[in-house]
C-alpha cells in the first residue's frame, strides 16, 4: 500500500538528510517566513514544508504531478484537512490510551502490538469510507490511484482476516511450538506453530494419537515457571515480530499519509494567507533544465510580503533565452528583494507548488545556489575574502550544468579590481559550463566587461531610480552605468 | 621432530617471553598507540612478548619478512583468519564444558568443539595445500599438517563426530505449553503461525522497520526445564544419543600441539596485516626493508603509523615524506615551521626501525634500514612537579646516560630538548650535542628550533617542514631540504580554492 501523493511512483523521504545548500538557500532567500506561513505554529507541517520545498524536483512531468494533486486540494479543502485528520488521530490515540510497543518480552510486545493492531484497523475503515464516498470528485493522477488502492487492498474479506488473526493470538487454547536441537543439544528454532482446527477440545486431538512425555512445573517453582516462559517467548519471537512490524508498517503508513498530505495542507494555509494580502499567486510553466526560460510578471517577494504582512511591489521579467542576468543600479532600490524573489519562485516551483507573480514560465534548474554578501563576516576583515571564496568553492563542488547560482554582491571583500577578476573568472567558467546566473553587484568593471562583449545570453537589468533620486524598487532593462547611488542614500538620511 | 615456527627460525633461540617488557622509547615514538591497536581483541594470545622483542639479526629479519609477505595473499590470510576464528570457538567451548551441569548438554558442547577443530585443522591444511608459499616456515607447516590430516586418528574422530551430529540434528519435536503443564512430543507439520500473520499483513510492508525480535544468546547454560524437555527428547529419539555417549569415550583428548602453537604465532603478522589494511585500502605504500649493514638508510613517501591509523579513520589525508642518508651522513636536523610534522618526521624514522626489526613491512614505497643495536628518543616532556631537579638538568642527565650506552649501531632521536632554556644556552647545548652524536657515528634525528645546528658540517643534513606557498597559514606536513617563496594574493587565494576560470571549468559536472 502506497501513498504516492507527492511522487507518482515513490515514498516521500520525509526525514531524508536537507541539501547541502539548505541552510544558505533559507537565510539568502527568506524561506522561515514561507514555512511559517504554510505551518501556522505547526512543528511538523514546518518540517515538512521545508522539506519539499528544499528538495526540487527537476523534472517537468513531477512537477505537473504534484500541481494537478494541489489544484484538487485548492477545490476541496475539507476533504483534504479530513483525510489529514485521521493519521492524527491515530498519534493521538495512542497516547490516550496508552497504546504502543513498550514491553521487551516476547509475549508483552504480541499482546501490546495486537491492540495496537486493533485500533489501526478501525481507522482504516475510515479511510477506505472517504475513499468510497469520493472517488469521483478528485481529478489528479494522484488521488485518483490512491482512493482506487485503498478500495482494492481494504475490502471486507480483507478486514475479516485481520480480525481472526487478531482473535487467534490470544492463544486460548495454550502454545504449540517446534524445536530442533543446536549446538550443546540445546533447544532451538523455536517456531509457533498454528494447530490444526479441530472441532474437539484441542489438547485431546494433538496428544491422543502420539507418543508423548510430560510434566508439570509445580506451583512453588517460580524459578522453573519463568525458564518456561523464556521458551515461550522464544517461541513468540517470529510472531510478536511480524505483528509488531505489521503494525508499524501500518503506523508507517499514516505517518507517511500524514506527510505527504501535509505538505498539500502547508500549501493551502499559505495560498489563504496570499489571498488574504491581496497579493496573486500562479501555477508556473516550467521547462526542461536544458532550455533558458524566465518570464515573469507582477513577481514578488514573498518573503517579504509575508513579513511586513502587507502587499509589496512586483517585476516583470523577460530573460527567455539568457544565461546571464546582471542586476546593477542604486542601493537600497530593490536588487536583493528581486534576487529573492527570482530564487523563490525557482524553488516553490520545482516543489510543485505555485509561485508569488500573477504568471511564470522558467526552466527548471538542477540546483539552487545562493552565494550572498555575509555582512556579520565584517568582524575578522582579513579572511573575509577568503571566506567568501571557501564558500564558493564548496558551492563548486556541488555544481551541475544547469545549476542556477545567484550571487548577491559576491567577492566584494576586497578591491574593486581584484573582486572584479575573480568574479570575471568564474562567472566566465559557469557560462561555459552551462551554469545559469543572475548575479547584483555594484562592480561596475566586471559588469560592463559583460555588457562590452553584446552577447546575445546575457540581459543586464537595473534598479530603477527617478530623476529626482527617488526609487521604486522596480527593476528594469539597463545596462551598468559607471556611478552607484550610495551619495543619494546619503543625502536622504542625513537630508537635515 | 622440531615444530615449525613461523616466529623464529629453527636454527636461533626463542627469546623467553616472560622477561619482555614495552620498550622505554615506545611513549615517545607513539608505537604504544600501535601496538595497542594490535592487541586489542586479541588478548587471549599474549601477543605482548612478540612486539616488545626486536630482533638483531638480518637472518631473522628476512625470515620473518618472508611469512609476512606470503599472508599478503588474501586468499590465504582470509583462510587462516577463518582457521583462528574457528579455534577460538574451539576453545570456548573446551573451557565451558567443567561449569556445565547435564549430561547431555555437556555431550553436545565437547561433540560442537571436535566438529569445529575438524573443520578448522582440515581448511587449514587445504588452504597451506593450495597457496603458492616461499617461507621456510609456512612450507615447514604445510608437510606436517599433510601428514596429520591424513593419519588414522584424525580421519577416526572426523567420520565419527559428522555421523553423531547429523543423527541429533534431524530431531524435530513439538512442545505444547498450556499453563505449567508441558507435553513434549514429535512433530506434524502444522503451518508456521508467523508466517501467516506475515502474509496478511504484507501490503503495509514498507521499508526497514525496527526488529522487535529478541536477541537470543548462546548461552552456555541449560536449566532444569529445558533439561527436563530434553529427556523428553532423548525418551522419543534414544539411538543418537546412545552413539554420542560411545563417541565421547573414544576420543577424550584430540588438540594437536603445532596446530595450537601456529593459532597463537600467525596473530602477530595478522593483527599488523589487518592493522594496516586500511591505510593501505587509503593508498598508503608498504614495503619489505632492505636490511642495510652501512648506514646509508633511506625511505621513499613514508609516513607515522600511528598517525596515518588516526588519520585514516577520520577520512583526511596522510602526507607522506621522503628521507635519505648517503656516503658520510649520519644526521638529519629538522627545523622550521611549528605545526608542520617536524616531530611526526623524527618518530616516523624510529617507528620504521623498529618496525623492521620486528620482521614486519614498514611505511613506505621502499625503504633501506639498519638494525640498530638500541634505539634512544628524548622528547620534550610535560614537567613533573614533583621533580627537584630543573628540567635543563634532568635532560642532561637522560642525555648523558644516553651517551654512555650508545654505539656507533645505535639510533638516537632528539626532539626540541633545550626547548625550555634561554636561545643562548639552547644553542650552545645543541652543539655540544651534535658534536657528541658525530663524534659517535651514530645515525640520529635532531628535531630543533636550532637553524644553526642544521650546518655544522657534511655529516648533516638539514630537513625542513614547509607551508604553503601561496597560503602562509597552511602546513603542507612535507619535510624537504629546502624552502619555496610565496605568490601574489587574491588570484593565490582563488587558485587555492580551485576557483580560477580553468580549474572551475574541470569541476563543474556535466
Amino acid at each position: 500500500m502506497n501513498v504516492f501523493l507527492l511522487y507518482p511512483d515513490r515514498d516521500a523521504e520525509i526525514d531524508a538528510p536537507l541539501p547541502w545548500q539548505a541552510e544558505a538557500l533559507e537565510q539568502d532567500l527568506g524561506l522561515p517566513q514561507v514555512y511559517e506561513a504554510m505551518a501556522r505554529g505547526d512543528k511538523f507541517l514546518h518540517g515538512v514544508a521545508r522539506q519539499v520545498l528544499l528538495h526540487s524536483l527537476e523534472d517537468v512531468g513531477l512537477i505537473r504531478y504534484r500541481q494537478a494533486v494541489l489544484q484538487d486540494c485548492l477545490a476541496h479543502p475539507d476533504v483534504v484537512r479530513e483525510i489529514y485528520h485521521i493519521p492524527i488521530e491515530a498519534q493521538e490515540k495512542k497516547r490516550e490510551q496508552w497504546l504502543g510497543i513498550f514491553s521487551r518480552s516476547p509475549q508483552g510486545i504480541l499482546s501490546s502490538a495486537v491492540d495496537l493492531l486493533a485500533m489501526f484497523v478501525g481507522l482504516l475503515r475510515r479511510l477506505k469510507a472517504i475513499a468510497d464516498a469520493q472517488q469521483g470528485a478528485f481529478a489528479s493522477e494522484g488521488f485518483r490511484r490512491f482512493f482506487a488502492m485503498l478500495q482494492a487492498e481494504l475490502d471486507e474479506a480483507y478486514f475479516e482476516e485481520v480480525e481472526t488473526h487478531l482473535r487467534t493470538l490470544k492463544f486460548r487454547q495454550g502454545v504449540l511450538l517446534s524445536a530442533e536441537l543446536g549446538p550443546g543439544n540445546e533447544g532451538s528454532h523455536y517456531t509457533l506453530r498454528k494447530p490444526r482446527r479441530t472441532p474437539r477440545p484441542i489438547l485431546k486431538q494433538i496428544f491422543d494419537r502420539t507418543p508423548s512425555c510430560g510434566f508439570t512445573i509445580p506451583p512453588r517453582d517460580t524459578y522453573g515457571s519463568k525458564a518456561l516462559g523464556d521458551i515461550k517467548d522464544r517461541g513468540l519471537n517470529e510472531v510478536a515480530n511480524a505483528v509488531a512490524q505489521a503494525a508499524d508498517h501500518i503506523d508507517g503508513f499514516l505517518k507517511l499519509l500524514q506527510a505527504e498530505l501535509a505538505f498539500y495542507v502547508g500549501s493551502l494555509n499559505l495560498a489563504e494567507r496570499i489571498a488574504e494580502l491581496g497579493m496573486p499567486w500562479a501555477f508556473p510553466t516550467p521547462t526542461p533544465a536544458n532550455t533558458r526560460r524566465f518570464t515573469a510578471s507582477g513577481l514578488y517577494d514573498l518573503g517579504l510580503a509575508l513579513a511586513k504582512g502587507a502587499g509589496v511591489v512586483g517585476n516583470d521579467v523577460q530573460a527567455d533565452g539568457k544565461d546571464l542576468v546582471v542586476i546593477t543600479g542604486a542601493n537600497q532600490g530593490g536588487k536583493t528583494t528581486f534576487l529573492r524573489s527570482v530564487g523563490l519562485a525557482q524553488l516553490m516551483m520545482q516543489a510543485g507548488m505555485f509561485v508569488p507573480a500573477r504568471a511564470l514560465e522558467a526552466n527548471l534548474a538542477r540546483g539552487v545556489f545562493t552565494h550572498f554578501k555575509r555582512e556579520e563576516d565584517a568582524a575578522m576583515e582579513s579572511g573575509k575574502f577568503d571566506e567568501e571564496l571557501g564558500r564558493m568553492d564548496a558551492i563548486a563542488d556541488h555544481l551541475r550544468a544547469h545549476s542556477l547560482v545567484l550571487f548577491n554582491e559576491s567577492f566584494a571583500a576586497t578591491n574593486e579590481r581584484e573582486g572584479s577578476e575573480i568574479a570575471r573568472q568564474i562567472v566566465d567558467a559557469l557560462l561555459e559550463s552551462r551554469v545559469k546566473v543572475f548575479f547584483v553587484t555594484h562592480f561596475y568593471a566586471f559588469a560592463h566587461s559583460y555588457a562590452a562583449r553584446q552577447a546575445a545570453d546575457a540581459l543586464f537589468l537595473r534598479a530603477e531610480r527617478l530623476p529626482d533620486g527617488r526609487r521604486t524598487f522596480k527593476i528594469k532593462p539597463g545596462e551598468p552605468l559607471p556611478t552607484s547611488f550610495g551619495v543619494d542614500l546619503y543625502r536622504q538620511i542625513f537630508a537635515d | 621432530m622440531a615444530s615449525p615456527s613461523v616466529l623464529f627460525p629453527p636454527s636461533t633461540a626463542r627469546p623467553p617471553e616472560d622477561q619482555a617488557a614495552e620498550p622505554p622509547y615506545f611513549g615517545d615514538l607513539n608505537l604504544d598507540q600501535v601496538v595497542a591497536a594490535l592487541l586489542a581483541g586479541r588478548k587471549p594470545y599474549r601477543l605482548q612478548p612478540f612486539f616488545y622483542t626486536p630482533l638483531h639479526e638480518a637472518a631473522a629479519v628476512r625470515y620473518r619478512q618472508a611469512v609476512a609477505r606470503d599472508l599478503e595473499n588474501d586468499t590465504l590470510r582470509e583462510q587462516i583468519h577463518t582457521f583462528t576464528t574457528q579455534m577460538r570457538q574451539v576453545n570456548r567451548y573446551l573451557r565451558m564444558l567443567a561449569d556445565l551441569d547435564y549430561h547431555y548438554h555437556i555431550a553436545g558442547w565437547f561433540l560442537e568443539a571436535v566438529l569445529r577443530y575438524i573443520e578448522a585443522v582440515r581448511a587449514l591444511a587445504e588452504a597451506l595445500a593450495a597457496a603458492d608459499l616461499h617461507a621456510e616456515a609456512l612450507l615447514a607447516l604445510r608437510t606436517y599438517l599433510a601428514d596429520y590430516v591424513r593419519s588414522q586418528a584424525f580421519l577416526a574422530l572426523s567420520e565419527e563426530a559428522q555421523a553423531v551430529r547429523a543423527e541429533l540434528a534431524a530431531i524435530r519435536y513439538c512442545i505444547h505449553i498450556m499453563g505449567d503443564t508441558v507435553r513434549v512430543r514429535r512433530c506434524q507439520d502444522e503451518p508456521d503461525h508467523a508466517a501467516e500473520v506475515e502474509r496478511t499483513f504484507a501490503k503495509f510492508r514498507r521499508g526497514a522497520v525496527k526488529d522487535y525480535r529478541t536477541p537470543v544468546y548462546v548461552r552456555s547454560g541449560m536449566n532444569h526445564v529445558e533439561a527436563q524437555i530434553l529427556d523428553c527428547v532423548v525418551k522419543l529419539y534414544p539411538e543418537p544419543f546412545a552413539h554420542l555417549d560411545a563417541f565421547r569415550e573414544r576420543h577424550p583428548e584430540f588438540l594437536d600441539p603445532v596446530v595450537a602453537a601456529f593459532d597463537r604465532e600467525v596473530q602477530f603478522y595478522l593483527a599488523y596485516l589487518e592493522f594496516i589494511a586500511p591505510l593501505r585500502e587509503a593508498g598508503l605504500p608498504f614495503c619489505y626493508p632492505q636490511i642495510i649493514a652501512d648506514k646509508a638508510i633511506m625511505a621513499r613517501e613514508t609516513f607515522d603509523l600511528a598517525l596515518a591509523h588516526k588519520l585514516v579513520a577520520a577520512d583526511r589525508p596522510v602526507v607522506t615524506n621522503d628521507f635519505a642518508l648517503q656516503g658520510n651522513e649520519r644526521i638529519f636536523v629538522v627545523t622550521g615551521p611549528n605545526q608542520g610534522g617536524k616531530t611526526t618526521f623524527a618518530r616516523t624514522v624510529g617507528q620504521l626501525h623498529y618496525l623492521a626489526a620486528l620482521g614486519l613491512p614498514v611505511p613506505g614505497r621502499e625503504a633501506h634500514l639498519l638494525l640498530p643495536d638500541r634505539i634512544f628518543t628524548h622528547f620534550e616532556r610535560v614537567e613533573e612537579v614533583a621533580n627537584l631537579r630543573g628540567k635543563l638538568e634532568d635532560e642532561l642527565l637522560r642525555l648523558r646516560e644516553t651517551f654512555e650506552q650508545a654505539t656507533p649501531q645505535s639510533l638516537v632521536i632528539l626532539n626540541e630538548v633545550f626547548a625550555s632554556t634561554t636561545f643562548q644556552d639552547a644553542l650552545f647545548l645543541g652543539r655540544q650535542v651534535m658534536e657528541k652524536l658525530l663524534a659517535l657515528d651514530a645515525v640520529g634525528v635532531f628535531v630543533t628550533f636550532l637553524a644553526e645546528l642544521a650546518a655544522l658540517g657534511p655529516q648533516v643534513v638539514s630537513m625542513v617542514s614547509t607551508v604553503k606557498p601561496e597560503n602562509p597559514a597552511e602546513r603542507t606536513y612535507k619535510i624537504v631540504r629546502r624552502r619555496a617563496d610565496g605568490l601574489a594574493y587574491a588570484l593565490a587565494l582563488a587558485e587555492k580554492h580551485r576557483l580560477t576560470h580553468d580549474q572551475l571549468l574541470a569541476r563543474v559536472r556535466p
